[in-house]
């Protein structure tokens, strides 16, 4: 996997539906993987074919519409809630998404789509809907991400998103969080024993 | 000293390091992890050459991929078997208990944690599923993570974790007749809405919460995530400590006092600061239900579901998409509605009071007949525990099929999907678009509404037979 992150310059794929959860993005039945790769086929899959067949593509879905693509994924409100599955992540990116905007995350997928180096922008409310007016409007709209910056423009808008500093240097150097904990191996039992 | 929440007494003793302006290492004290969201975790460890730290920490269990019939045979579904040959060897490579199929502790995770005395007082607990949240119950720190947290876990027994604001829900005064904590819990989101606990985790207190017994409080706790919150928790008290004394693993008799004493200081202190509080008078709960595809959407069985003119422009698309899905109208009542399968199961009601309430219930009763009614009970130990105590002849006369234990029609990973198009009143946790199998429209309630809507073939209001 490719890893550190930083500025992402694309178009978008718009998807303005609210309470999106996991078992959408990654329907149960393809979870029974035992590797990490190749779940980007089987994004929202339910919602892109009918009756699970891959010559029949729902038309009015986005992902099927061949106006809009990109590296940035644009969804509405309480995106990536229910289910703490990590396919969810794992196909998001597998798909080609780097960046993934709401005004709004679940806890559990944002924690692993850092984990996985997929950035996810927080912006208010406001910008999400002006920036989802823009892309139906033309979907050749130009998206420019800075975590460096921590901001986010598009067509002379902009605005600035938070991230933890901590998580900010591990994405921006490509820094898993398991190599931090290793590092800490002493201290980790030093703990332990001192526990009562 | 100042005032502490529960909460905040449990994470202090647990942080091994605080990183300035950043997330806490976390010390985990129990990690339960199961066939599906493992593997990843191990071959990930495997790559790095690493072992896992400390195996007698981690207890596993195969519940999510499993049949729910004749599991002594082998498992049909190949990718299932799978994955599950993989949780078997991944445990015997790095020494891990595994109560797998054929063992008599195997069943959900969230169910046999509790019942073999794992969970306790005071843990951090966490597991590569969202439901982790059932434990908090215990007066623990328990939550749901991804698998790359698991194979963090299973590396280090740390995880990196930002503390989470702090929210307390009071639940005060008397339930109603025929109103179970399963509509405690569903009554809370649909106040609060599916995202309404995001970024928080909640404690639940007063006394209605108070008087349920431990198995109510998994209940609650339960469905914490569905309102968005990291994990729920509640206070332990005499009712915690008489449900774990002398179970498997809980603290023997030359421990037991002392433990007690060390739990007893569990408890959120007077004047504790919380970020959020909310109070619900539980005498205004009726038995609940849901109408749509997120745990939010619930309503009392009486009640209407919402006109189109009483949503909000923005969140009117997500709805009339909901309602298209469940075949439903704005505006109509659901009571009366026909149902073509009764599932009772899942983490969220699947133990062995939850089967007793539906059997006293049921008892001298047939099922509809056009009615499919699986009982799925949460583990080996329920099942057996169902079949001393003769609720097994009361399924087998009322016409319900008594399966055996796994996660089975709440996420329909195996073969019991509920099949397109079809309504299930179901006992679990989600009413999500195709959870129950592709196309399935699924509403969600308490084991006691669900086993109504069994007797009469469709949605009904329980307190009409009590
Ligand atoms: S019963 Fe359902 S909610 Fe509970 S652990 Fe299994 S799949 Fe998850």
């Amino acid at each position: 996997m490719s890893k550190a992150i930083n500025i992402v310059k694309s178009t978008a794929v718009p998807l303005n539906i609210e309470n999106i959860d996991t078992d959408q993005i990654i329907p149960a039945r393809f979870l029974k993987a035992t590797s990490r790769e190749g779940f980007g086929k089987n994004l929202f899959r339910d919602w892109r074919y009918i009756n699970d067949d891959e010559n029949q593509p729902k038309k009015d879905f986005v992902l099927n519409n061949p106006s809009y693509k990109g590296k940035i994924l644009v969804v509405a409100r309480n995106f990536g809630c229910g289910s703490s599955r990590e396919h969810a992540a794992w196909a998001i990116k597998d798909y080609g998404f780097d960046v993934v905007v709401s005004s709004f995350f679940a806890d559990i997928f944002k924690n692993n789509a850092l984990n996985n180096f997929l950035l996810p922008v927080t912006v208010s409310e406001d910008f999400l809907q002006k920036l989802f007016a823009a892309i139906e409007s033309d979907p050749n709209t130009e998206i420019e991400v800075s975590l460096e910056n921590q901001s986010i423009r598009f067509n002379g808008n902009e605005e600035k998103f938070e991230i933890n500093s901590y998580k900010k240097t591990c994405l921006l150097n490509g820094y898993d969080d398991i190599d931090y904990l290793l590092s800490m191996k002493h201290e980790i039992e030093a703990f332990e024993e001192s526990r009562p | 000293m100042s005032a502490k929440t529960l909460f905040e007494k449990i994470w202090e003793k647990h942080i091994v390091k605080q990183i300035e302006d950043g997330p806490a290492v976390l010390y985990i004290d129990k990690h339960f992890i199961h066939e599906v969201t493992s593997p990843q975790a191990f071959k990930g460890l495997e790559q790095r050459g690493l072992k896992v730290l400390r195996p007698q920490q981690v207890v596993a269990t195969a519940d999510h991929n499993v049949p729910t019939l004749n599991q002594h045979l082998p498992i049909r579904d190949e990718l299932s078997r799978k994955q599950v040959q993989q949780l078997i060897k991944n445990c015997a490579k790095h020494d891990i208990e595994l109560y797998g199929l054929g063992h008599p502790f195997q069943g959900i995770v969230h169910v046999i944690g509790p019942e073999l005395g794992i969970t306790q007082p005071g843990m951090t607990i966490v597991c590569g599923d969202s439901h982790t949240s059932t434990h908090g119950a215990f007066g623990a720190i328990a939550f749901g993570i991804g698998t790359s947290e698991v194979e963090m876990v299973l590396a280090t027994q740390c995880l990196m974790q930002s503390k989470p604001r702090l929210m307390r829900i009071n639940v005060e005064g008397q339930l109603n007749k025929g109103v179970v904590s399963k509509d405690i819990i569903l009554y809370i989101i649909s106040q609060i809405s599916a995202s309404g606990a995001t970024g928080y985790f909640v404690e639940y207190a007063g006394s209605a919460i108070r008087s349920l017994s431990m198995e109510a409080r998994m209940t609650i706790c339960n469905m914490s995530i569905e309102m968005g919150a990291r994990g729920g928790m509640i206070a332990p008290d005499q009712v915690t400590f008489d449900y774990l004394k002398g179970r498997l693993f809980a603290p023997g008799n030359s421990l037991w006092d002392k433990k007690v004493e060390a739990w007893k200081q569990l408890y959120t202190d007077e004047g504790a600061k919380f970020d959020k509080e909310i109070f619900i008078d539980a005498a205004k709960i009726e038995p609940m239900i849901t109408y749509g595809t997120n745990p939010g959407m619930g309503i009392g069985v009486n009640g209407t579901i919402p006109k189109e003119s009483e949503i909000d422009e923005k969140e009117k698309p997500s709805f009339l998409k909901s309602l298209n899905y469940m075949g439903l109208e704005p505006g109509t009542k659901i009571k009366g509605k026909k149902v073509d399968y009764v599932f009772i199961g899942s983490c969220t009601n699947s133990r062995i009071e939850d089967l007793r309430m539906v059997a006293s219930f049921v008892k001298g009763k047939k099922k509809a007949k056009d009615v499919e009614v699986w009982i799925v009970p949460g583990s080996k130990q329920v099942e057996s525990q169902a079949r001393e105590e003769g609720i097994d002849k009361i399924f087998a006369e009322a016409g319900f099929q008594l399966r055996q234990p796994g996660c089975s029609a709440c996420l329909g990973m195996n073969e019991d999907k509920i099949p397109a198009g079809k309504y299930c009143i179901s006992t679990s946790n989600r009413n999500f678009e195709g959870r129950q199998g592709p196309n399935a429209r699924t509403f969600l309630a308490s084991p006691l509404t669900a086993a109504v809507a069994a007797i009469t073939g469709e949605v009904a209001d329980v307190r009409e037979w009590l």
